[in-house]
């Protein structure tokens, strides 16, 4: 069992990382990751809301009907986000004030929806929040690792303290540095998992790696078409 | 608000604040729906009747419901609540009424329930305080901001997706986010036109 565990939330941290393999929950990713301070408030945030989410969910799993089960999850969801917001405005109000819109927003963060569709509504509560965990380290280690960057290149300041000699780039930090820094880091994180991939001798070629097709696509849980057809708007 | 102030709030939540390339709302479907024009158009009307409509309802919503009994606490539950009735009952009215318009539209719709750039404008408009009117043309620029958008970056991408030169690594989304971020730089632009 505990073999097992560690295997649900190594998947999160690494080969199911919601940021880098899953390339869902977008927009906080963008928004929060200017400076580190920001991009870790907003991943305990999201930790703290999956894991909830994810045990409330599976607890209630044999209980919801299918037809229903989508606005069931956002309400919960919803309920959780709506804690967190008062616990950061009572004790985090710097940190709630910088993060402001993207705390309410959590409620519509892809990550948090798609675990309790993929995997609490499936699995027992103990699995879940494992599942929670891991998604939420994965989530948290990539913001981090995004606003170090940023913060360093732009603002030339780690957690708030001066730490490089040259001139920073203003433009890393503002909207534009966020498309980039991402749009890199993701084709490095990729490069890698290639490589990996090959030295295994598992012979996946880059484009194989790729997560395009219908199983990592955002559209899949509506969607009736499949990859091949011609109008997949998506491909 | 004056008409003036009105026209220049439109404005600005086009071009100087756009809700994708600045304020980062609604980013899913910008990169998962934007390889094909048709498509990604097809997404954008979809968004801007859906911001229009849930923009009035959520206004209110909070000013005629939860100022009222106080629970203005309750909000993030409640718009999401009605965003997602909306969108279901708009996805009814549109099967019955309009076949074609919902063969175009039909598809985007359930997706727009968890789209951050609907909350994220209701939100907006709540947090700014504004009235009825400041807030539908928030809610019409901001969406015409977000079709524009997402239109440009569809166009940009059918012409990459067959550029051999990209690396391996790079193809799709990647080199999306860094067009987008090219795309943001451009958009910066506008900031000096309005105050």
């Amino acid at each position: 069992m505990s073999q097992n565990g560690l295997k649900i939330i190594g998947n999160g941290i690494l080969s199911d990382n919601p940021t880098f393999v899953q390339c869902i929950g977008l927009c906080p990713t963008l928004a929060v990751t200017s400076s580190v301070e920001n991009g870790l408030g907003m991943g305990i945030a999201a930790t703290f809301v999956l894991i909830a989410s994810n045990a409330v969910i599976s607890l209630l799993r044999k209980i919801v009907p299918d037809e229903v089960r989508i606005p069931i999850f956002i309400v919960v969801i919803a309920g959780f986000v709506t804690v967190i917001e008062f616990l950061m405005k009572g004790f985090a109000p710097e940190l709630n004030k910088s993060l402001g819109i993207f705390i309410p927003l959590i409620v519509v963060n892809c990550i948090i929806l798609a675990r309790a569709e993929a995997f609490a509504s499936k699995n027992g509560v103990f699995s879940s929040i494992l599942d929670g965990v891991g998604m939420g380290l994965g989530f948290t280690i990539a913001l981090m690792f995004l606003g170090s960057i940023r913060e360093i290149l732009g603002a030339g300041t780690w957690f708030g303290s001066p730490v490089v000699s040259f001139e920073p780039a203003m433009l890393v930090i503002l909207a534009p540095g966020g498309f980039i820094v991402l749009g890199i880091c993701m084709g490095a994180f990729r490069a890698l998992q290639a490589r990996a991939a090959r030295m295994k001798g598992l012979g996946a070629t880059p484009a194989e790696a790729r997560p395009m097709g219908c199983g990592s696509c955002i559209m899949a849980k509506f969607c009736t078409k499949t990859e091949a057809d011609e109008d997949c708007g998506v491909k | 608000m004056t008409l003036t102030e009105l026209f220049l709030l439109f404005l600005s939540s086009i071009f100087v604040h756009n809700i994708l390339l600045s304020r980062f709302l609604g980013c899913c479907p910008f990169m998962g729906v934007s390889s094909k024009l048709k498509t990604a158009q097809g997404m954008g009307a979809a968004v801007v009747f859906v911001i229009m409509l849930a923009s009035l309802m959520t206004w209110l919503t909070y000013n005629y419901l939860l100022v009222p009994l106080h629970l203005e606490y309750l909000y993030t539950l409640s718009f999401i609540l009605v965003i997602a009735a909306l969108v279901q009952f708009v996805e009814l009215a549109l099967k019955k009424l309009n076949p074609v318009l919902y063969k175009s539209l039909g598809i985007f719709l359930p997706l727009i329930t968890t789209n951050c750039a609907v909350l994220g404008v209701a939100v907006l408009n709540m947090n700014e305080g504004y009235g009825l009117a400041a807030a539908l043309v928030n809610a019409l620029g901001s969406s015409l901001g977000f079709l524009l958008a997402i239109s440009l970056m569809a166009g940009i991408r059918e012409r990459i997706e067959t550029n051999e030169g990209i690396p391996d690594s790079l193809q799709g989304l990647p080199m999306a986010l860094i067009t987008a971020g090219l795309m943001s730089i451009a958009f910066m632009g506008f900031t000096g036109i309005i105050k």
